[in-house]
């Protein structure tokens, strides 16, 4: 059997490499190609890791195991199972969109552009398929590199200030995670991710670990109260920049609590879950209300990803097969739904050049075709049946009604927020009279971004109307894990 | 009894070479110093050359236990004489545009490598000294060496003060150990030391001094005050020279006297490491934040990464030591490519020492700009950089010995050092040029620079061999 991790690892990353050594500004198209090539090879790498995945099982598959640095048994040990095989379809299939998102977009430097979005690429497979925790290290903290150039290189006017905000907040809970890290070494005398599992911990160290690894996390989410980075990367980030942002970063922290937090720490994740779960839900009701407020698309978006995000966090800590199936389908669902978002308000930001609202108006008159994707991208965002939005939800919200009562009451409340600040600003930017002389003037979806919508648009409907192929790939896994968290460590 | 030259044949290649080329320089006119230069080179190269061949596993003591000659003393010569050779590379066009490019340059730094290499090797307190003292007096001068330069001739005499005043506590200390085993001999002192038979306050008072002589040479604080002066104030190219090779043998001293000699008094040691170590990242980081001036932020950088190695060091194990060696390498040859970078960008009557010389450099050269990228991830310790498994291994070492809150400290002052290094970046990726002028020297500098840079991401991607080495190295030398 092929190494399909490793190519899905290093396959674009040599692809961005290649483009950087092409890369001259005058070979644009050539850098261009050599981008889309890279990133439709990196995605079909992947696909295997689909249709030949067992679902009869929920070890870890496709492992591949190398030693790498011996002096601290450190090794170059891969693998994936039902929770993390389908975050690296979907950062592989999202990186396919961002390049075909940036063609025509981005003029200057785009060598520099592609290359940056294929080797973060490269380094998030690594994130999600590393079982070794330095190499999951390594892939973590390597990715906030091309990140913050390409906020500070592509962004908006604040993107200095962006871009460092976001990597010294990202920075602050990685390097205590670092710690956390070489302490479960200095105990197990391995950097396994997998015999983690099994090492006996006290409380109070489990508690402490906790923390380390919480702050790592709960930034990446991002969890209020440290959520703060986002809505500011995000409005000043190229649009490909806020996808990638979206779609998957913020996928990497909630992945990182079901890789680390609950089965390593199980005891202290049950005794610290009403506190995780307060956080989620305040995440979930209060910023859903500060999206309501925004006057600017992109940070309405960013604050509902936080809210979005809640409803994950929140599924993980009910501790049941539902509650955390339903967390991982919403994690699914919102990088395919706010990418197109994303993508979205990319397409109106290149005619207009605004992302406020109060500058739009009446799209509808002239940009129908981009009128009915946005639409129904808005109605996954809110959750609508049939949508991918959909699914995620309604079982987070099963679990958490079956936990308490008003736990579910809350956690309900996103249906009415999210629908409420997704369609109002739908409203507002899409219906009504031609606003200006600016609306008036706008021309419907090009070719390249019908297609590109389009695929985005089959996907989420996809998966919302037969969500099975996906849940079925986590059932088992999800079983495991919650057997690790059911068992005390103490 | 015979005289075995051969523990010592690299200091003797590099002592006949110094002399020879002060003579043969006599002979060569202005023109011609290139001669000079290269005759330098070649023996820097020759020296390499048998060091790499006398190598061998097990030590050797000579001349009456003054020398040891051990796997760890032959690497680190071998690593002391590749830092003194590319900063050579790397100074040579900065040198001529500033008339320093003359026969007591390269003899004044052959003098330094050969105090270097007497440190390294040296096995009595005073061989130790000796070669401490004949580096520090080369430094001095070529610190110096711009004499109608007000703020060089100011750095000059500020080192040569404060250098000869910690010199002078050194031997003090030094002074009182001896007082106390009655030997100069390290071996004997370890073996009085551990035998507890010595007077403890007086082995306690002696140690005080020492590790305030050592430190000093370091640039740990509170002993820092000179390294952010002498930085500034020197030209670059014995910027250079002082913030690199001078450390690995400084580490060694430090190895010598404290793990090795002075083993017995570990738990004595480690108590003043772990203030030192706390106080150096704590205030190189903070202060660096606030300078404009990219050499001093350099100089409060190494303060910093001092701290770091100290980190390693105070666990007083294998483990540690070996992280504190892999520290101090990786140490030194990211600070090369650093000051490289910064003699790139300086020209004839052009310092570029300020941090806004770096805006925009991805426009005028995407290479350096990733050169200089990688150089700055290195210092900040980020991965996929060789200053990433230098921070993982002295934090891992801190961890192993018990010392979680420490490493927590460490981590939290290296977000505050990410700050200024992710500054320069900022500069150069997010900023317009203020200086359009091409970026050109001479074709082995950029291709020396630019390995130089390069192996800071290959050794970050495949740490082990270097890793590997630096305990093997020790190891085989018996710092247990």
């Amino acid at each position: 059997m092929p190494p399909y991790l490793s190519l899905s690892i290093w396959v674009p990353i040599i692809a961005g490499v290649v483009a950087l050594a092409v890369g001259r500004d005058r070979d644009a198209t050539a850098v261009r190609w050599i981008a889309l090539i890279g990133a439709v090879a990196g995605f079909l790498v992947t696909v295997p890791l689909y249709t030949q995945f067992d679902i009869t099982t929920g070890a870890m598959q496709f492992v591949e195991f190398q030693e790498w640095i011996p002096r601290f048994d450190i090794r170059y040990h891969v693998g994936v199972d039902g929770i993390s095989v389908l975050f690296i379809l979907l950062n592989s299939f999202v990186t396919v969109l961002v390049v075909w998102a940036g063609w025509e977009v981005i003029t200057s430097r785009v060598a520099q552009y592609m290359a940056a979005f294929l080797i973060m690429s490269g380094l998030i497979n690594g994130v999600f398929c590393a079982l070794d925790g330095i190499l999951f290290y390594v892939f973590f903290e390597a990715m906030l590199i091309p990140m913050y150039l390409i906020i500070g290189i592509w962004g908006g006017p604040n993107r200095v200030y962006a871009a460092i905000k976001f990597f010294l907040y990202t920075l602050l809970g990685s390097l205590l995670m670092l710690v956390a890290l070489i302490y479960l070494y200095s105990i197990s005398d391995s950097f396994e991710i997998l015999e983690w599992y099994n090492v006996p911990l006290a409380l109070k160290t489990q508690i402490l670990l906790f923390v380390a690894f919480f702050m790592a996390f709960s930034v990446k989410v991002p969890m209020w109260p440290v959520h703060t980075w986002l809505p500011d990367a995000h409005v000043e980030a190229p649009t490909g920049g806020s996808v990638v942002l979206a779609a998957i970063t913020l996928k990497i922290g909630a992945y990182g609590f079901v890789r680390f937090i609950l089965p390593i720490v199980p005891d202290a994740s049950r005794y610290l879950s009403g506190f995780v779960i307060a956080l989620s839900l305040i995440a979930v009701v209060y910023i859903g209300f500060v999206a309501l407020a925004q006057a600017d698309m992109k940070k309405l978006i960013a604050y509902s990803s936080i809210s979005h995000m809640g409803f994950v966090t929140l599924g993980f800590f009910l501790f049941s097969q539902l509650g955390v199936e339903g967390a991982l389908a919403q994690m699914l669902s919102h990088g395919f739904v706010s990418a197109a978002m994303f993508l979205c308000v990319g397409v109106m930001y290149d005619r207009m050049h605004s992302r406020q609202i109060a500058d739009y108006g009446g799209v509808v008159n002239t940009m129908p075709r981009f009128a009915a994707f946005m639409m129904l991208f808005a109605m996954a965002n809110s959750g609508l049946p049939g949508t991918s939005g959909f699914v995620g939800e309604f079982l987070v919200i099963l679990a958490a009604v079956k936990a308490n009562l008003w736990l579910g009451f809350l956690a309900a409340t996103t249906m009415i927020l999210g629908a409420a600040y997704t369609l109002w600003m739908y409203k507002r930017v899409i219906f009504g009279a031609v606003a200006n002389a600016h609306v008036a003037a706008l021309a419907d979806l090009s070719r390249r971004e019908f297609w590109l919508l389009a695929v985005v648009a089959v996907t989420v409907l996809a998966m919302g109307v037969w969500p099975k192929p996906f849940i079925d790939v986590m059932h088992l896994s999800v079983a495991d894990l919650l057997a690790h968290v059911a068992k005390s460590k103490l | 009894m015979t005289l075995n030259l051969l523990p010592v044949l690299p200091e003797v290649v590099v002592l006949t070479a110094a002399s020879l080329i002060l003579l043969i320089d006599l002979f060569i006119g202005d023109d011609r110093r290139h001669v000079t230069y290269w005759l330098t080179q070649l023996a820097l190269l020759l020296a390499a050359c048998v060091t790499f061949k006398t190598m061998q596993l097990e030590s050797v003591k000579a001349f009456h236990n003054m020398i040891v000659d051990d796997m760890l003393a032959d690497f680190l010569r071998i690593a002391t004489i590749a830092a003194v050779s590319l900063m050579l590379f790397y100074s040579r066009s900065y040198l001529v545009a500033r008339g320093l490019f003359r026969g007591e340059t390269f003899v004044l730094v052959l003098f330094a490598l050969l105090g270097m290499q007497v440190m390294i090797s040296g096995n009595n307190f005073l061989t130790l000294y000796l070669g401490l003292e004949l580096h520090s007096l080369s430094l001095y001068a070529l610190v110096a060496l711009q004499r109608d330069q007000a703020r060089a001739t100011e750095a000059a005499m500020k080192y040569f003060v404060l250098g000869a005043l910690a010199s002078g506590i050194l031997l003090y200390g030094l002074s009182m150990i001896y007082g106390a085993t009655g030997s100069l001999d390290l071996d004997l002192v370890t073996r009085a030391v551990l035998s507890r038979q010595a007077n403890p306050l007086l082995l306690t008072f002696g140690l005080v001094f020492i590790v305030s002589g050592v430190a000093f040479k370091l640039g740990a604080a509170p002993y820092h005050m000179w390294v952010p002066d002498v930085y500034d104030g020197a030209p670059t190219a014995v910027t250079l020279l002082v913030g690199t090779a001078p450390k690995i043998a400084a580490f060694v001293l430090m190895l010598r006297l404290l793990s090795g000699a002075l083993q017995g008094m570990a738990f004595d040691w480690q108590g003043m490491l772990i203030v030192l170590s706390l106080l150096s990242m704590v205030l190189g980081n903070l202060i660096a934040i606030a300078q404009s001036n990219v050499k001093r932020m350099l100089a409060y950088s190494t303060i910093a990464n001092m701290g770091f190695m100290l980190l390693g060091f105070l666990a007083a194990d294998l483990n540690g030591f070996s992280a504190a060696m892999f520290y101090t390498i990786a140490y030194v040859f990211t600070s090369l490519a650093s000051f490289g970078m910064v003699m790139l960008l300086s020209r004839a009557g052009f310092e570029s020492d300020q941090i806004d010389d770096f805006k925009g450099l991805n426009q005028r050269s995407p290479w350096w700009a990733f050169i200089m990228l990688l150089v700055m991830f290195s210092l900040a310790g980020l991965p996929p950089t060789i200053g990433f498994y230098a921070k993982f291994s002295v934090i891992e070492a801190a961890v192993n010995a018990g010392f979680v809150w420490l490493a927590v400290v460490a981590v939290v002052t290296s977000l505050i050092g990410a700050f200024y290094y992710l500054r320069i970046v900022k500069l150069m990726y997010f900023d317009d040029p203020i200086d359009r002028s091409p970026l050109d020297t001479r074709a082995d500098t950029r291709a020396l620079l630019s390995a130089n840079g390069l192996l800071l991401l290959l050794l970050g991607i495949l740490p082990q061999p270097l890793m590997g080495l630096c305990v093997i190295a020790l190891a085989q030398s018996n710092f247990l």
